[in-house]
């Protein structure tokens, strides 16, 4: 039942706001509304049982294990969430004087200094407003750069082809060509296919370390190298910074500007799309070219906004205000709950944990994509020989999971492995946990085998089973069209 | 010294790990199971000078207790008294239940849902919010947000540029009494793809943009026309003829909307003969706390012919293999995960927890309750205009209505006047001369339903006091 079939007219939430008031009457007649838009009419109860009730029809973190590969569905804690909410930090307008924003300025001004620090960086701004927005900052900088050195014959990104989509979305929306690099068999970079299209016209690489492939990029120096020379700059990914945590830094490897997804990375639950917070982080050449607002430091300590008077070669705003400012007061909060050593451990862990979980489901009789390398946080099996042998995809291991109490790991991603399964379990699920999951891809495997129609057909116990894709796209239905009530 | 810390911060490793359950029993196994020694064998293919020594630039961990005490010192330093700026965001009372509701962990540790079949909950909800907003803004469809009201406009601008079939122009024409951040922002964005945004001057007298302005730029083939409503000041721009004039230059109309003002002001689908083309605006006012600017969330309207130049995320409503009704993520080859290079937008994470407030917010307001709220913003700020008049002879900068926010004309610099009130804790607007120094004595100052008669009183006394001490 949708929250409309719930409206009785005349029916509300009264305790919400006053008795009816007349129109005002200073407003001209042709700015007033002509008719009621329609929005449901029902009671606060029917709101809280509703929304409940629709809640209890989702997977979340906090009811089931989430290994999906790339997005770090990792235990966020509650109290950075407490943190973010105080009142204070609540109720302070973006546009309050520095003299009345001193608490919130000096958690934003030291976690810049965490996130240089975690990531080699010699600069940060805070304020992209997720991975994708970071990373059309970083690409911006990029082609900012690029410009104030009158290089403009810099056209093309140099992406691996089994990057994120953000990528290659993110290059074309700062105007760049895209030229696409092979990954080798054994998941790296391949190193003459980069020499080859590197050049005159070459302006960046983006790539991610670990490598969407769950692998560890082992010749990222050279490769860092083999960009350089050509004069372009190197653009880190940072989908995958759990993997590394406390264990290598962008900056070292030689990248120049890379995103960081505090989402994934700091404690920022997904709430079921978003909010994220996707900071970049540069070296010593784009640090004119920042976006704004940053937050800078003076003698006292005193904190304040930097704006483009300061950055003046800034590529500019990316949002109204300073972007996602809660999540990085959350970020700011699990840094200290973590400390330096904590830190440490998430990438530690998040390994073990991949690494565990990888070897457990080669023993059950899955393949691993690269057998030979070591797991990052993450890995990918392909289920190609079993869609071959038995008719079973990895979409419907996928949804068979979902009866088994799992959450599918990422599916068909990254694109050139075929039937393939990424996935991650982080480091704040326990090996039991890692168990029962183990365990349960061996029964969907053993029932793949002995009753394959029964995966095919899954899921049985969600609130729907499949659903009907094409339907959706071509008999468009985006919004409930009912009689709207009469003038 | 130093050693004895560091024997401190080993013991520690192992006893006390935040967030990671693992007991040396676990990873013992674990490691055996993989067939390694120990953990950092697992890092052997990362080539040995690059790995990094400690993270000496992070402070040691804290516990929760310690962590909230230093969060709690940290946010009572920053309230501060009674706040009328709004320039974009605007405190309005939130009910009990938005939070609540929105904060449960289904809702709160769910992940952007691509399994339908384990996402219902999510998906229907958007479809409840896709619903909600096009009813409200006249428009035939919306998505599933974007990340504040000005990248709402900044991808409205690109949209634009896309979906206008009648000129292949890669030219904005941007009404110049919209919020300036939003233009620096739509600027950052979209020049990148060589738009060029152009600006139409606000009229002196009124602070609307005036038809003798905007007719210069008569035949000179842009994409799109963007109008803000309200403006910038607050004021209601005759965005009926501007709809009509942009359709008639083959411009499509780009409307950036206060939600909350169409509780009681006309809906975008309906200004003009046509009605607006795209609608974007920030829907912080439904449910969301001002927060230092987020997260917000940015909507995005639109009709049914160009929907599939929308960039982010959409829902819709389709069977399953049963006959029931379901919800799913569609037009997905408009998305980067799909489509890549050749996706509408780069965006991926949205605004998702928000919209999820937002919808429980007009849930619970309905019509009714958002032409309420909407009528007593406005009545207040009528009532706090009225009161600086006649006890201070302090007028609007600009004549004509207004909705919730107004410029006040100030005989001093307002920067010095709000110095001057913030020292009585009161945040008496924004400095309207940081947009534009023509207006270095003017003040943008906002009423929203949360000020009372007192509030309204205690504006005026500290306005006041204010006067009196930069020498007025």
């Amino acid at each position: 039942m949708l929250i409309f079939d719930h409206s009785s007219k005349g029916r509300g939430a009264t305790a919400q706001f006053g008795p009816p008031m007349e129109p005002a009457s200073d407003l001209p007649a042709e700015h007033l509304r002509s008719s009621p838009a329609g929005l449901p009419e029902v009671s606060e109860l029917q709101v809280v049982r509703h929304f409940t009730n629709l809640s209890r029809r989702n997977f979340s973190i906090d009811t089931q294990f989430y290994p999906l590969g790339s997005c770090t569905m990792k235990y966020n804690p509650r109290g950075a969430h407490r943190a973010a909410s105080q009142p204070g930090f609540l109720n302070r307008h973006p546009l309050a004087p520095e003299a009345q924003s001193q608490g919130f300025l000096a958690c934003l001004w030291e976690l810049q200094e965490y996130l240089k620090d975690v990531t080699g960086m010699k600069a940060v701004s805070l304020t992209p407003m997720a991975g994708a927005q970071g990373e059309f900052a970083g690409v911006a900088m990029i082609r900012a750069y690029h410009q104030r050195n009158g290089d403009d014959g810099r056209t093309e990104i140099l992406i691996p082809d089994a990057a994120h989509g953000t990528n290659p979305a993110t290059a074309v929306m700062c105007g760049f060509k895209v030229r696409e690099v092979p990954v080798t068999r054994e998941g790296d970079v391949d190193i003459n296919a980069l020499r080859a299209a590197v050049g005159p016209q070459t302006a960046g690489l983006m790539m991610t370390n670990p490598s969407t492939c769950g692998v560890f990029e082992r010749r990222i120096q050279e490769i860092a190298g083999v960009v350089h020379e050509a004069g372009g700059l190197l653009y880190y990914d940072g989908a995958n910074l759990n993997a590394i945590l406390g264990q290598v830094k962008p900056g070292d490897m030689g990248f120049d500007v890379l995103h960081m997804n505090l989402h994934k990375t700091f404690a920022t639950p997904h709430g079921g799309g978003g909010p994220g917070s996707g900071p970049v982080g540069v070296g010593q050449r784009l640090i004119d070219f920042l976006p704004t607002p940053v937050v800078g430091r003076e003698p006292g300590p005193r904190f304040r906004w930097l704006d483009e008077q300061d950055i003046p070669h800034t590529i500019g705003r990316l949002s109204a205000f300073m972007g996602n400012a809660g999540i990085l007061l959350r970020a700011y909060a699990y840094a200290r709950l973590l400390g330096r050593d904590g830190m440490y451990r998430v990438g530690r862990y998040a390994t073990l944990n991949a690494n565990y979980m990888a070897r457990q489901l080669e023993k059950k009789g899955f393949t691993l994509a690269y057998p030979d390398r070591r797991a990052t946080h993450e890995f990918i099996i392909t289920l190609a020989k079993e869609n071959r042998e038995l008719g079973v995809s990895a979409m419907d291991f996928a949804k068979r999971l979902l009866d088994y109490g799992f959450h599918a790991p990422t599916t068909y991603f990254p694109l050139l492995i075929p039937e393939c399964l990424l996935i991650e379990p982080t480091e704040t699920e326990c090996r039991e946990e890692i168990d029962r999951f183990i365990e349960a891809m061996g029964a969907i495997l053993e029932e793949a085998r002995t009753d394959p129609d029964l995966v095919r057909g899954s899921p049985y116990t969600m609130p729907v089973k499949r659903l009907d894709d094409v339907k959706a796209a071509r008999d468009l239905d985006l919004a409930l069209i009912d009689p709207r009530p009469a003038p | 010294m130093l050693r004895t810390i560091d024997a401190t911060a080993k013991r520690n490793l192992t006893s006390h790990m935040p967030f990671v359950p693992h007991t040396q029993d676990d990873e013992a196994s674990m490691l055996n199971a993989i067939g390694v020694a120990d953990i950092e064998t697992l890092f052997d293919e990362i080539p040995a000078e690059l790995r990094s020594g400690r993270l000496l630039g992070v402070p040691a961990g804290i516990s929760e207790m310690a962590m909230l005490r230093l969060m709690a010192e940290r946010s009572a330093a920053d309230s501060s008294g009674i706040s009328f700026i709004g320039a974009g965001a605007y405190e309005h009372h939130i009910p009990s239940v938005v939070w609540d509701v929105a904060s449960r962990g289904e809702f709160l540790t769910a992940y952007t849902p691509y399994q339908a079949e384990a996402s219902q909950g999510t998906l229907q909800l958007i479809y409840e919010y896709q619903t909600m907003m096009s009813r409200l803004t006249g428009m035939e469809v919306a998505n599933a947000s974007v990340y504040d009201g000005a990248s709402a406009l900044a991808e409205a601008m690109l949209m634009g540029v896309r979906a206008n079939k009648k000129s292949k122009s890669r030219r904005i024409l941007c009404a110049g009494n919209i919020h300036p951040h939003y233009l620096k922002t739509c600027r950052t964005i979209v020049t990148n793809q060589q738009i060029e945004i152009d600006t139409v001057d606000w009229s002196e007298e009124y602070g609307t943009l005036s038809s003798s302005l905007w007719r210069e730029r008569e035949d000179q083939d842009y994409a799109a026309l963007v109008v803000s409503y309200p403006n910038f000041f607050g004021g209601l721009d005759d965005v009926g003829k501007l709809t009509d004039w942009a359709h008639d230059q083959n411009m499509l109309l780009i409307a950036v909307v206060n939600p909350m003002a169409l509780g009681i002001l006309r809906a975008p689908a309906e200004w003009g003969q046509a009605g607006a083309d795209i609608v974007v605006g920030e829907g912080q006012p439904f449910g969301i706390p001002v927060a230092s600017g987020g997260p917000y969330l940015g909507y995005m309207c639109c009709n049914k012919a160009i929907v599939r130049q929308m960039p982010g995320r959409i829902i819709g409503r389709t069977l399953d293999q049963d006959g029931r009704e379901g919800f799913t993520l569609t037009l997905q080859a408009r998305e980067q995960h799909i489509r890549r290079g050749k996706a509408t937008s780069n965006i991926c994470t949205n605004q998702g927890l928000l919209v999820t407030a937002a919808t429980i917010y007009l849930s619970l307001l309905g019509d009714r309750g958002l032409a309420s709220v909407a009528t007593e913003c406005h009545n207040g700020m009528l009532a706090l205009i009225d009161k600086c008049r006649v006890r201070l002879d302090i007028h609007p900068r600009f004549s004509g209505p207004v909705f919730h926010e107004v410029a006040f004309e100030l005989p001093a610099r307002a920067a010095d006047v709000l110095a001057a009130m913030a020292d009585q804790d009161v945040l008496g607007g924004y400095d309207l001369g940081e947009f534009d120094a023509r207006l270095a004595n003017c003040m943008l100052t906002n009423v929203t339903e949360t000020r009372t008669e007192a509030d309204l009183d205690r504006f005026v006394e500290a306005l006041a006091v204010a006067l009196k001490a930069v020498g007025c």
